[in-house]
């Protein structure tokens, strides 16, 4: 197997691992929130705004660490320094 | 299919590039001010007033309405920055409808330079308002040994802005325009209107951890000072 071959493997198979395991936690930690929303905002109901608020909040910062993950894999199948190195050797070659 | 606006370069001239990026941003700078300008050209106090002015003054009270709400105590200072900084990141998104254009928070220069203008702003603030000493010992709070992690808290949250806005930017054009050439009927329409959704709330987190993050450097002041205003 020459190297372009083990890149391109090595690549592909990490960019869909990072998104697979990356989304798992956000998911997680997004549910919840929301379910300790809910129960707060039955609670007390005239802190709807505030709440809501601090929620869509939260939920940004725990998104951001998926967005970390979508972005990497982009990046290894899209913008890659590797690949593009191994192709301007081949078409040097 | 390209990764950034970065990529669409309309001219070159050496290492002087005139992309996508830049075009798009000029052409959101000229339509907010020439239509503000439009807008407040004959502004009326009374009840009487054209529906364009009623809808500025409901955006702009909201926002000074949030920037009160998370605790700055004079809203209208922090009112130019912040407001701004929603409104460029919200026109940015609504105008996706646009056929032909892509948003330029959707490349990562763009977001790095709102994130500095956030990351320049908020000492400025913080020592307009506490002086240059007071800001400064804010960052040997709780104890000394807290500082590094300040340091580095302050710098990683600047670079989860810019992050977080062009992640979130990228991914909407990305996920169209793959499904564009796979099912190019209903499904890219409902997907069009999810990054509307996702790139207004985006403009809010954005603009509310501006506000959090200015609002925490100007903080103490109101507890330290009881009889000050």
């Amino acid at each position: 197997m020459d190297s372009m071959t083990l890149i391109a493997i090595a690549s592909i198979v990490t960019a869909g691992l990072t998104i697979a395991l990356g989304s798992i936690g956000p998911a997680l930690g997004e549910g919840r929130a929301v379910a300790t929303a809910l129960s707060s905002l039955a609670q007390q109901p005239d802190a709807a705004a505030t709440i809501t608020r601090t929620l869509f909040v939260g939920l940004a910062m725990i998104e951001s660490i998926a967005i970390y993950c979508f972005v990497v894999s982009m990046i290894l199948i899209f913008a890659n320094p590797f690949w593009n190195h191994a192709i301007a050797q081949a078409v040097g070659k | 299919m390209h990764l950034s606006p970065d990529e669409v370069v309309f001219w070159q001239h050496g290492f002087i590039k005139l992309n996508a990026t830049i075009v798009f941003t000029w052409g959101l700078m000229l339509v907010l001010a020439v239509g503000s300008k439009l807008v407040t050209r004959k502004l009326s106090k009374g009840l009487e007033r054209s529906r364009w002015q009623n809808l500025l003054e409901i955006i702009v009270t909201a926002i000074n309405g949030q920037i009160g709400e998370v605790g700055l105590r004079q809203p209208e200072k922090y009112l130019g920055f912040l407001g701004t900084l929603f409104l460029f990141v919200a026109t940015a998104s609504i105008f996706t409808i646009v056929p032909g254009y892509e948003p330029p928070t959707g490349s990562l220069s763009t977001t790095t330079a709102l994130a500095i203008c956030v990351f320049v702003a908020v000492p400025l603030f913080g020592i307009e308002d506490r002086g240059l000493g007071g800001y400064l010992s804010a960052y040997l709070k709780p104890t000394f040994i807290m500082l590094p992690f300040n340091i580095i808290s302050e710098l990683s949250r600047t670079l989860a802005l810019a992050v977080r806005l062009f992640g979130n930017m990228m991914s909407g054009t990305m996920i169209l325009a793959i499904l564009l050439t796979i099912t190019p009927f209903i499904f890219p329409i409902a997907m069009s209107a999810l990054g509307l959704l996702t790139g207004m709330v985006q403009a809010y987190i954005f603009f509310i951890l501006a506000t959090v993050y200015i609002a925490a450097a100007t903080r103490t002041r109101k507890t330290t000072a009881g009889s000050e205003d």
